[in-house]
């Protein structure tokens, strides 16, 4: 039996008791600096020995362009916006987790499904359908959630990459200009992550400490769950 | 989003089912033909056809990409775009919409393709419960000699060829769509679909579709719409000529 489980029914064809490697998601809102943590976390795993597979949203073979080109067009329905989602993540995990885990790789992965979740929810899909669709995914063996309050996240994405149109849920026009819209969007999606952190056991990490604290606390947490590398002492030469 | 069949639309949703060659299309444009000689709006709606999502669907096909998850879920995401542009919308504005494959020929196709047959119902939950859906039944043999015989080949994902049932793109195509046939007849019961025998007539069986149609457009909105040439008018005069001499 191996650790690997399904949500659900999952994908025909595929016994997860064969896979080896560590699932690790790393979880949070717009701007909570993700990207940076998933940086840093394989450039530490990696000098620890283990073989990582970093992956994101949009990255699939299949929908990732497609899916981008359709979101420049704003005219994506609430719906059809999760699905096509759905359909990038479904090809991502087939044809790029499952086989790296296959291999006994640490996969280690920009959002998952709850990000998915947490966007379909917020645009009126029905949870419970949502996480019907969702079934087929791999349960993963940490979720670390980078959590920030909307404030914090305002502040950083003005500094960095400035608000953009989905970021701040344009197409919900829940506010008069960007500014307002990305309040409260971001403000649906944190109360969505939230109740999902107990239903999913994230683990919640409070990103308002420096980078270093917060990627310390995020290894820390990693760290019973790999299977550990001993490098031998280089020995000397007699 | 508001489950399926909860909306309350003054329009009508039509729906054809069947395998390839069971003559659904035909049956559905003749039945277009009729409902706007009648007065009637109509707004046709084919499956997979959102421009939004035909790249892909494109080049996943192309490249035989697909495995039985991510053609489903891409069907789905087409579907969805469908159902938001052009069949809500049209329904909610009274019009009679006909949809070449609905819900089930998804239904059928991926549970013949090894989904698991609740999954995929939950997916397409968002749909909205059409007026009528008829199932044009028809054996593989009847709807391979009538594909052999019109369009030239049978495409790859049609014949269920990522299935490897055989190397051999007609024996896949019966294997395939035989067991497409299977999941339809499980599904009559299920869904109320209406079988018509596609191996009678054309005539026998419009006539069967529309008799059944009329019955469900009690208080269905007509729309005037106007024309250089009034063809049902000049249609009643030329009759009334004729009955008159």
């Amino acid at each position: 039996m191996g650790r690997f489980q399904f949500y659900g029914e999952g994908l025909p064809a595929v016994a997860p008791g064969e896979l080896k490697g560590r699932l690790v998601v790393v979880e949070g809102t717009d701007g909570v600096g993700r990207s940076t943590h998933v940086g840093l976390l394989k450039e530490w795993l990696e000098r620890n020995g283990h073989a990582v597979l970093d992956t994101g949203l949009t990255r699939s073979t299949l929908a990732g362009k497609g899916l981008k080109a359709a979101k420049e067009r704003h005219t994506l329905g609430g719906i059809t916006m999760s699905l096509f989602y759905a359909t990038d993540f479904a090809d991502r995990l087939e044809q790029e987790i499952i086989p790296a885990l296959r291999a006994g790789f640490v996969v280690l992965t920009d959002r998952y499904i709850y990000s998915l979740m947490a966007r379909a929810t917020v645009r009126g899909a029905d949870a419970v359908w949502v996480r019907g669709v969702y079934e087929f995914a791999l349960k993963p063996d940490v979720v670390i959630y980078l959590r920030a309050t909307v404030e914090q996240l305002a502040t950083r994405v003005v500094q960095t990459s400035g608000f953009n149109y989905w970021e701040s849920g344009m197409d919900l026009r829940l506010g008069e200009d960007l500014y307002d819209s990305f309040v409260a969007y971001q403000s649906r999606l944190l109360a969505e992550f939230d109740r999902m952190t107990e239903e999913y056991a994230f683990q919640v990490v409070d990103t308002s400490a420096s980078i270093l604290t917060v990627s310390e606390q995020v290894q820390s947490i990693l760290e019973p769950l790999l299977t550990p590398c001993v490098t031998p002492p280089a020995r000397r030469r007699a | 989003m508001k489950a399926s069949g909860r909306q309350r639309v003054p329009g009508r949703l039509f729906v054809v089912e069947g395998i390839d060659g069971s003559g659904k299309s035909t049956q559905l444009s003749l039945l277009q033909r009729w409902l706007e000689s009648e007065g009637y709006g109509t707004f046709f709606s084919e499956w997979n056809s959102s421009p939004l999502v035909q790249n892909v669907t494109r080049r996943g096909k192309r490249k035989r990409m697909f495995t039985p998850m991510t053609f489903s879920l891409l069907h789905a995401t087409d579907f969805a775009d469908r159902t938001e542009r052009h069949i809500i919308p049209p329904l909610k504005a009274g019009a009679l919409v006909l949809a070449d494959r609905y819900v089930y020929t998804a239904f059928a196709r991926d549970v013949a393709r090894g989904v698991n047959p609740g999954w995929v119902r939950n997916l397409y939950r968002f749909a909205v419960k059409p007026t009528t859906a008829f199932y044009f039944r028809i054996s593989v043999e009847e709807a391979m000699k009538r594909i052999v015989g019109g369009r030239d080949t049978i495409s790859y994902y049609e014949a269920g060829m990522d299935r490897s049932l055989s190397d051999d793109v007609e024996e896949s195509f019966r294997l395939f769509q035989g067991t497409v046939i299977k999941e339809y007849d499980r599904m009559i019961d299920e869904f109320g679909l209406v079988v018509i025998d596609a191996t009678g007539s054309i005539e026998e069986q419009q006539a069967q579709m529309r008799g059944i149609v009329a019955k469900t457009l009690t208080g269905a909105r007509k729309t005037k719409v106007r024309r250089w040439v009034d063809f049902n008018s000049m249609a009643k005069a030329s009759r009334q000529s004729h009955q008159a001499s």
